[in-house]
């Protein structure tokens, strides 16, 4: 048997494994707990790391469980894929890239964070189970599959975002809303999932997109995916659960539920590029996506600017953000069915907004890291009562200047690189969208100015003086992803080159996606 | 050359952004060095000008978190108050926005074929 072909279900397993046997390891030693979670992640970020080279290299790699062979989709005589399987390209890898990155470190984060909070054990066994959903949504070439997946993501987030405790009130009910939407989201999902099934009678995306004819059921279905999607990535107007959730879930859990947040919208992207292409009026829903990009942007930033809880700041710049890849990949589907076009700018565009969902996976997971850095130390979220915490907490203090930076778009780090392709490749579409989007990076630059005077600046403040940095492997956690950024800030050439390009002509190029699974490449 | 990003309007390169950073840095710095001929040490050019109101304590003269950009929110509180009252917080509110954008996408889609 040869292993290397199992590599995909292998990212998935492990953690799944994991999960059952934290509860029995937490039965003799509680510390061991955190300790195995680590290790399964790790496993699973060097795997997903050996997968996303061979994707690269050799091309996108499919996974059909319980045939003979992993990569036999379509047994002899049948003319479409019957069995659930993984299709995973440069975007499906792109995204486990992350997953794996932020799941791993959110794990060493967790290990001094939850010190303090009873059944960890529960805890990292919702942290692996989070992560198994987000990467099956990310790999999973059945839309069937797909809903499950999301189902265990969004299981796992309800019971993490309350964790703190139900007897604290304000988890409870941030988990309580979390749970509402989602279950409002997955019976759309669902419900888009009969009409393709009624009607193609088939679950895979590659077989319905080779059908796929643009009926009136088909833009149902995606009338109703669209909003979901967008809708869990955090887009205005329907981003109110966000600042509540991010909040209110313990710090390394809110770095999980950004990406989370952007399984959600590759799904979103998977759906309008794969699944339907050029069969949509790209013009009408790039512009969808495009105006959720421009509310989530605006509106996303100007809240974060009046807020005074350092984690609900960070969450409505999480939306703004959001905005700007709505926006560079609303751009390219816009532009889809125009090849000049889409090769002028269209292209640049999405690099742009595919980029940023990487780079705003990491800066965005640091700063949630900073400002639980400055929880599990002060105790409080609420900015008017910090002051003065750099004297205290150096590192801290750093790794928040080259997160916010980043945010900000400042050069030289990653954040400006990916704005960069965004602003300028937007303008040729349309310059107004484009000047919006900098005039947003002004107000996130003047927002986190706010937010460094407050918490960082000032003179030491009594009710402080005990304070000091964090443990090591929170610590090692927050200078792990502020390496990322820089090295993705010096060179992002070589991330866009050899990662976001390929992940941007995966999404373009369906009849790649449909050759995968059902030949004729 | 490693570190080239092509935008599609020109170039992007983080190394050659650093280094004339240091460059224009070190001449500011190299300016500074030369000194202002009227400055004169331990005097009273040495204080905060703060109007002739006396100096609060250290503790106290930080600025806190609600106090930044007060004058931007006042300005735009047209822009401002519609837009808080909007996040009621309220679950049935949240799901009836997802009802409402549903319904607009669908009637979106729909028409425009």
């Amino acid at each position: 048997m040869n292993l290397s072909n199992h590599i995909p279900i292998l990212i998935i397993a492990i953690p799944l494994l994991a999960a059952f046997l934290v509860p029995l390891i937490s039965r003799i030693n509680k510390k061991a707990t955190g300790i195995l979670t680590t290790l399964a992640l790790s496993v699973s970020l060097l795997l997903t790391i050996v997968l996303a080279v061979k994707i690269l290299t050799v091309g996108p790699q499919v996974y059909v469980f319980g045939a003979t062979s992993p990569s036999l989709t379509l047994p002899s005589g049948l003319k479409f894929p019957i069995r659930i399987m993984f299709q995973i390209d440069a975007m499906s890898i792109f995204m486990g890239l992350i997953t794996a990155v932020v799941s791993f470190l959110g794990a060493t984060y967790s290990l001094s964070f939850t010190k303090k909070y009873d059944g960890v054990d529960k805890y990292y066994s919702l942290l692996l189970l989070l992560t198994v959903g987000i990467f099956g949504m990310e790999f999973t070439g059945d839309i069937f599959n797909f809903f499950v997946f999301l189902e265990i993501a969004s299981i796992a987030s309800v019971a993490l975002i309350s964790f703190r405790g139900v007897d604290l009130g304000e988890p409870a009910e941030a988990g309580f809303k979390y749970m509402v939407v989602s279950s409002v989201s997955a019976l759309m999902v669902l419900f888009a999932i009969g009409i393709f099934y009624g009607e193609y009678d088939v679950l895979n995306i590659a077989a319905i997109a080779s059908v796929i004819k643009y009926s009136q059921l088909d833009k149902i279905a995606l009338g109703l995916l669209m909003p979901v999607l967008a809708m869990k990535a955090g887009a205005v107007p329907m981003h109110m659960w966000t600042p509540d959730a991010y909040s209110e879930a313990p710090a390394p859990i809110t770095m999980m539920l950004v990406a989370a947040s952007q399984a959600s919208l590759y799904a979103l992207f998977r759906v309008v590029f794969s699944l339907y292409n050029i069969s949509l009026n790209t013009l009408t829903v790039g512009w969808i996506i495009i105006i959720f990009g421009l509310l989530s942007m605006f509106i996303g930033v100007t809240m974060a600017i009046i807020q005074k809880d350092i984690k609900r700041l960070m969450a409505y710049h999480a939306i703004s953000q959001t905005g700007y890849m709505l926006l560079g990949v609303g751009v390219g589907l816009a532009v889809l069915a125009n090849p000049e076009a889409l090769k002028n700018y269209g292209i640049t565009a999405m690099e742009g907004g595919i980029f940023h969902i990487m780079n705003h996976a990491m800066y965005k997971g640091l700063l949630f890291l900073t400002a639980g850095a400055l929880f599990f130390r002060t105790g409080t979220r609420d900015l008017n009562k910090m002051g003065g915490l750099a004297h205290y907490m150096k590192y801290t203090t750093i790794f928040f200047i080259i997160g916010a930076a980043a945010i900000a778009g400042l050069p030289p780090f990653n954040g400006f690189a990916s704005k960069l392709l965004i602003y300028e490749s937007v303008y040729k579409f349309n310059p107004l969208l484009s000047i919006i989007a900098m005039v947003v990076s002004i107000l996130t630059l003047a927002s986190f100015v706010k937010v460094f005077h407050s918490a960082f600046l000032g003179p030491k403040l009594p009710q402080f003086k005990e304070v000091k940095e964090v443990p090591r492997s929170m610590v090692f956690a927050m200078a792990v992803l502020s390496c990322i950024i820089i090295f993705f800030g010096l060179f992002p050439d070589l991330i866009v080159k050899n990662l976001v390009h390929p992940a941007v002509m995966s999404l373009i190029e369906q009849l790649q996606y449909t050759g995968t699974v059902l030949g004729g490449m | 050359m490693l570190g080239l990003l092509e935008t599609g309007s020109g170039f992007w390169s983080a190394i050659i952004w650093i280094l004339l950073v240091l460059v224009i840095g070190n001449l500011v710095i190299y300016i500074r060095n030369k000194g202002e001929d009227s400055y004169k040490k331990n005097t009273e050019q040495d204080k905060p000008f703060i109007s002739g109101n006396p100096e609060e304590s250290k503790e106290s003269s930080h600025l806190s978190a609600s106090h930044i950009y007060w004058g931007f929110t006042e300005a735009l509180k047209g822009y401002y108050n519609p837009l808080v009252k909007m996040h009621t917080g309220n679950i049935n509110d949240y799901s009836s926005w997802i009802i409402v954008i549903t319904a607009i996408i669908l009637i979106m889609v729909g028409v425009s074929g």
